[in-house]
């Protein structure tokens, strides 16, 4: 008997392909999503190292030097605000904590939607009708007036943002989730573990959990952008952080008001948002176009 | 080969209920009747084949045998003790003895588990005390009696053939030394040349591992290939069960004889020479099926009894029975 | 003259990974009324030659060679041009009639669309002619059930809706791919009664793709045998079944579980089919071949004829080939 058609083999065990070594040469293979992740590195990296490199502090108000325009001079690349605060520098400790928020918040309500989603889908019946009603009735709320109230009755604490930030943002994940967990519900290694008699709970983990890995990437990263915004707004209501913290959605604001003297105070943060939201997306469009199923 | 009957089936029911057709919410609800008074005995060691067309009932048969679906009603007598109504802890006891083997190779495996994981499984399951070096051994030993390489373990599922993916498949069903298998549908989504080795694979292990089998399929030849007794479904009912050669020689029931008849057989001659016995009308639907016998809508012989007595399964001689008032 | 000559018919298609030669060389003729069937298991590209040949690849499919219809190479034939011929002069039927038929418009609908596109009849004529047709394929009660929508019809009905579909414009060649393969066993014995009743009384040549040969063996006068891209064997089914010379075509029948034959073993073809993006070199089928030699893992042997209208493709000669005793 001949024998199949495959090269002579090792006497070692060959290392498979895995789904994700596949995702990722795919990936990799999309440039506009490997500059954007180059990109989002940077300005990360430029927002957690580049205050301690730069001599200027965010907080230090120099009133011989008042909306300055960018110069190299001092080492205000940005310009300085209305008050002589080197924007560089303002710029790179908003971006910490616009960026920090972002991470926080979304890892909440990511976790809070996946455990939502993947109950209510695998359990189904009456509690998943239950659970998804709850969840169209958060859509139904207006989240800025709740948002508004909460920040007012609690106050503007670090934590206090994120956590209301959360609560509005985890219901896109939930609905995903819980759409996937239907479908790998149905799918028959799923009813292969059953006749095995794999019980419930270890079904979800070894084998729903890791099929829903792939569309949670790519919804993070769709709610990443979101939740940055949704602070930026607040910052821009006055209802995020508080002074001297500050974010880029404050530095937007302070911007606004003097557009048209100094437009480099709106310009430089308001770019610096966009750029990391695009960049962003376009990690996002990649992981969907490396996960999609279809194209194996 | 012992005689000892392991697995007994007393008239089982899958029954679903399902919306009515106007679908308002006071309108009373139909039923679809999957499976509708199935019973047969299985003894160990041998291959029972349930052939049937579409809507016959004999997935769900299979899945109502290992609770994947919840039978109606109806007794599971599975090594002598009743299964109808134990709990999770029996069930999950008896599958370790009752394993299954699926249709879509490739869709009954885990995308994102390698090969020796996917094998795995079932012992990490059903014996809980292994380390993982006798897995290990285990799962290679399993690979090589089923003709995957060794060196493959680590692979993914969609790295290998559907051939292939379905020996992964058996190798998973097989590693826990069960006592009966389900075949559903293993080789209708497989080439022809593929096929047969599949086909003597599962003979030679089912000889070595003394394995009872349910074959289901929807090819009478390949049943002929791999079963002792033949069982022909049809609307979730039993038309026919039988001795291989009896039903294959002298089939009773006229479904039977129509089935028998139409398949293709890969000779110009015998092909053009044959007279097909062609049924009326289509297969109807088990949400509403006929009175009396299911099949007297299409049969050939049909009489006005036929559709106002259902005919019991009745022994027609020491290893034939067939459902019909005039067999 | 031959209705359709096929020459050196070669299909590739560009992927990421690799190009994909779906189809190597694919040579026949079909005669005016003749039945051909084409025979192979996945990866032959039996269903992408007639794809092909009707300009229906997917779009990163290329073809090339001849496939000469009424003097004209249906290969790169102009889209309007070949949307002259498709569904007038020939006609397709597929393996899923779900999802060939548009679920939202009515079997009318969709009937009458092909015929006032080709033969320029008014709503009412084309009404007509549908129905008259339905009744040929056996549909019971045709003109209430004109009005129906796919769904509501069973899949053997569908699969006949679609033939009559095909047949409306009276085509001189009917293509079907695979069309029983989804069907059950006694549906599939009325389709296959319908097309053998419907080639006699409309003497349409048909094209019948599939991998039963127990459906070859019933319907088609000339069977082409494929695998791996490549004609291996090509000749009338008389002889093909009684005498078959090539080592696959020998495979392929003593793998094949018979009715007729009381169950002895079955002996499977071992390997594995080719995989197309990284085909053997030489011969495809040579590492799965008892017969194979040196030489066909480098050559891939041209397709030539043993008697008139007997083709096969293989190195080693007809008496050399390893035929067992045929089954118990």
């Amino acid at each position: 008997m001949k024998s199949a058609s495959l090269a002579p083999m090792l006497e070692k065990a060959v290392a498979g392909r895995s789904p994700w070594q596949d995702a990722r040469a795919r990936f990799l293979r999309n440039k506009a999503a490997v500059v954007s992740l180059i990109l989002l590195v940077l300005i990360t990296l430029a927002c957690i190292v580049g205050p301690w490199l730069l001599p200027n502090e965010f907080d230090s108000t120099d009133w011989n030097a008042t909306s300055v325009a960018p110069t190299l001079a001092n080492w205000h690349l940005f310009g300085t605000d209305d008050t002589g605060r080197d924007l560089l520098v303002r710029c790179l400790i908003g971006g910490r904590v616009s960026l920090m928020i972002g991470a926080l918040a979304t890892l909440t309500s990511v976790t809070l939607g996946i455990v939502w989603g993947a109950i209510a889908g695998f359990v189904g019946g009456r509690i998943d009708n239950a659970m998804m009603r709850i969840v169209d009735m958060m859509y139904a709320i207006p989240y800025l007036l709740i948002a508004i109230l909460m920040v007012t009755l609690l106050g503007r604490e670090f934590y206090l943002v994120v956590i209301t930030i959360t609560i509005f943002s985890w219901m896109d994940m939930a609905r995903v989730v819980r759409g996937q967990t239907l479908s790998i519900r149905l799918k028959e290694y799923v009813e292969a573990a059953r006749a095995i008699g794999v019980p419930t709970r270890r079904i979800i983990a070894r084998h729903v959990v890791p099929n829903l890995l792939g569309i949670v990437a790519i919804y993070t990263t769709v709610t990443v952008p979101a939740v940055i915004l949704t602070e930026s707004v607040l910052s821009f209501l006055g209802l995020g952080v508080q002074e001297p913290m500050t974010s880029w959605g404050v530095l937007i604001q302070d911007g606004v008001g003097v557009m048209e003297s100094s437009p480099w105070i709106l310009l430089f943060p308001a770019a610096l948002l966009s750029i990391t939201l695009y960049c962003i997306n376009f990690v996002g469009d990649g992981l969907r176009d490396a996960l999609d199923p279809k194209d194996r | 080969m012992s005689d000892a009957t392991i697995l007994s089936v007393r008239d089982m029911r899958v029954h679903f209920q399902v919306k009515s057709k106007n679908r308002l919410p006071w309108a009373p609800r139909r039923t679809l009747k999957a499976v509708d008074g199935v019973s047969f005995e299985l003894k160990a060691g041998e291959t029972l084949g349930v052939v049937g067309e579409s809507g016959c009932g004999k997935s769900t048969l299979s899945r109502a045998i290992l609770n994947l679906i919840p039978a109606t009603a109806g007794d599971i007598v599975w090594m002598g003790a009743t299964l109808s109504g134990a709990s999770a802890r029996e069930w999950h006891r008896v599958r370790g003895d009752v394993q299954m083997i699926f249709q879509d190779p490739l869709a009954s495996l885990d995308p994102r588990m390698t090969v020796g994981q996917i094998i795995a499984e079932p012992l990490v399951e059903h014996r809980p005390g292994m380390d993982k070096q006798e897995i290990d051994v285990r799962v290679r030993a399993m690979m090589a009696k089923v003709g995957l390489r060794e060196q493959m373990i680590n692979r993914y599922p969609h790295e290998f053939s559907g051939g292939q993916c379905q020996r992964i498949g058996i190798a998973r069903a097989l590693i826990v030394e069960p006592k009966l298998v389900i075949c559903d549908e293993p080789v209708s989504a497989l080439d022809v040349s593929i096929q047969a080795q599949i086909v003597n694979l599962l003979k030679s292990l089912q000889r070595e591992m003394k394995l009872a089998l349910i074959f289901i399929a929807h090819d009478l030849a390949v049943v002929r290939h791999i079963s002792d007794r033949v069982m022909v479904m049809y609307l979730g009912r039993v038309m026919e069960l039988a001795d291989k050669h009896a039903l294959y020689d002298t089939p009773r029931h006229p479904y039977t004889r129509a089935l028998l008849s139409a398949v293709p057989v890969p000779d110009p001659a015998v092909e053009r020479a044959k007279t097909v016995q062609i049924l009326s009308g289509d297969i109807p639907s088990p949400i509403d099926p006929p009175s009396g016998c299911v099949f007297h809508t299409r049969c050939p012989m049909a009489q006005a009894r036929c559709s106002q007595e259902v005919p019991a399964l009745r022994a027609l001689g020491a290893d034939s029975s067939a459902a019909c008032l005039f067999a | 003259m031959p209705l359709l000559e096929v020459n050196d018919l070669q299909v590739e298609f560009s992927t990421h990974d690799a190009n994909v030669r779906a189809v190597n060389g694919v040579n026949f003729t079909l005669e005016e009324g003749e039945t051909l069937g084409i025979v192979g298991e996945s990866g032959s590209g039996k269903s992408q030659s007639v794809l092909a040949m009707l300009g229906l690849l997917a779009s990163n499919g290329r073809a090339r060679g001849r496939a000469m219809y009424r003097g004209e190479n249906l290969i790169g034939m102009s889209d309007r041009a070949m949307n002259r011929i498709r569904g007038n002069r020939l006609s397709m039927i597929f393996q899923d009639p779900m999802s060939s038929l548009n679920p939202y418009l009515t079997i009318e609908r969709q009937m009458t669309e092909v015929l006032e596109l080709h033969k320029n009849v008014t709503r009412r004529e084309a009404k007509k002619r549908a129905i008259s047709m339905l009744e040929a394929v056996r549909i019971p009660e045709a003109a209430h059930r004109i009005g129906q929508y796919p769904h509501e019809l069973s899949g053997g009905m569908r699969q006949r809706v679609m033939i009559a579909m095909a047949l409306l414009c009276e085509p001189e060649v009917l293509f079907a791919d695979e069309p029983t393969t989804a069907l059950d066993v006694t549906v599939q014995a009325q389709i296959l009664q319908l097309l053998r009743n419907l080639q006699h009384d409309f003497g349409t040549s048909i094209v019948l793709i599939t991998h039963d040969l127990g459906v070859v063996a019933g319907l088609c006068e000339k069977v082409m045998v494929m695998y791996g891209g490549r004609v291996m064997e090509q000749c009338d089914a008389a002889t093909l079944f009684a005498k078959p010379s090539h080592p696959y075509t020998i495979g392929l029948l003593r793998a094949l579980p018979r009715l007729d034959h009381a169950g002895g073993e079955l002996t499977g073809i071992p390997g594995n089919p080719p995989n197309m993006a990284h085909p053997p070199a030489g011969c495809p089928f040579h590492e799965r071949c008892a017969d194979a030699s040196d030489e066909c893992a480098v050559d891939a042997p041209a397709l030539k004829a043993v008697e008139t209208g007997w083709l096969r493709a293989c190195h080693r000669p007809v008496h050399q080939v390893t035929k067992e005793a045929s089954h118990v």
